[in-house]
């Protein structure tokens, strides 16, 4: 839980969501900005990531810069016809997340494809075998300041 | 540190961009020179790696380097989709006021589908309870005022599925 953790970890995982320096050795750039030796920052993120507080340390990629499609679709399931059209949608490799949502619009996918113009393919194979309209929604803008997940 | 859009530089990838991808899209290595660790896997060097690295970030193709915080373990176990109808014309400048705020992960604009969905904004809300939720969802309609013409919060009740978004190679 959250009191568990030290204020040092909660420093290293409030400045290091973006700010990961780009350098030959930055650990020793980010040990002056913490005022942390360099040491004891790798030591705390080795124990973060075990521990499952931080669940990833690297780079991340925005897949669509890399080419693919992706896209968010929600549909309108009967519920009487969830778990059946649950299966079909998931068997498509290109759903990469699918959550179920207290709304009429209940279903609620993320499509991830090798190229843009196999979303609209997809789509219209989950119509054809579900009869159900899938509404997409790729996003049109994006407002993202940079991650600032305060702990 | 992430590029805003408007900043962002076009850079085509080439093949060793495309092995530095493969490399460190599961992560950095936890070592005193990372770069220099992933450079003599490719057989490059490090200033040529560091080079490669942030001319994807300036382009965008790479969002940030760091670590992702773990929302379920730091006990933001609520996440709400928040989804607001605002007008078009103010939408952008709209987006970045919640866009900034510390509650809010994503945010984006998407098509409306009327008169089924008459929302245009998105925008995911963490916090450590439901209501925590609500009452964040009431803040981002405080700010917006007479510009928030509907909304509605959107809580999963189910994970049905995920995967990693994987980049192929």
């Amino acid at each position: 839980m959250m009191e568990a953790l030290h204020s040092l970890d909660k420093k290293i995982i409030n400045s290091l969501q973006g700010g990961f320096p780009l350098c030959e050795k930055p650990w020793d750039v980010l040990s002056q900005q913490l005022d942390i030796p360099a040491d004891e920052i790798m030591s705390r993120i080795e124990r973060l990531m075990q521990d499952g507080y931080i669940s990833r340390f690297g780079p991340m990629y925005n897949a669509e810069k890399l080419g693919g499609g992706l896209t968010l679709a929600a549909m309108k399931v009967p519920p009487n016809r969830f778990d059946e059209v649950t299966d079909c949608v998931n068997a498509f490799d290109e759903v990469a997340h699918n959550y179920q949502r207290d709304h009429i619009f209940n279903m609620w996918f993320v499509l991830a494809t090798e190229k843009p113009e196999q979303i609209k393919q997809i789509i219209k194979k989950i119509e054809k075998q579900t009869g159900l309209l899938v509404y997409n929604m790729p996003k049109k803008e994006e407002y993202f300041l940079g991650l600032k997940f305060e702990v | 540190m992430q590029t805003s859009p408007a900043e962002q530089t076009v850079y085509t990838i080439d093949n060793i961009d495309r092995e530095i991808i493969r490399i460190t899209q599961q992560g950095l290595p936890l070592v005193r020179e990372p770069y220099q660790a992933i450079a003599a896997q490719l057989g490059i060097s490090t200033q040529q790696l560091i080079e490669r690295m942030q001319a994807m970030t300036d382009s965008g193709i790479i969002r940030r380097t760091g670590v992702v915080p773990n929302h379920y373990k730091l006990g933001y176990t609520a996440n709400g989709m928040s989804v607001w109808n605002v007008p078009e014309t103010l939408i952008t400048e709209i987006g970045m006021t919640i866009g900034a705020l510390d509650f809010v992960s994503h945010c984006y604009q998407r098509p409306r589908f009327l008169p089924e969905w008459p929302y245009n904004l998105f925008a995911m809300v963490h916090g450590r309870s439901k209501d925590e939720v609500r009452d964040k969802v009431e803040i981002i309609a405080g700010l917006l005022g007479d510009n928030n013409r509907g909304h509605s919060v959107l809580f999963s009740t189910k994970i049905l599925k995920k995967t990693g978004l994987r980049i192929k190679d």
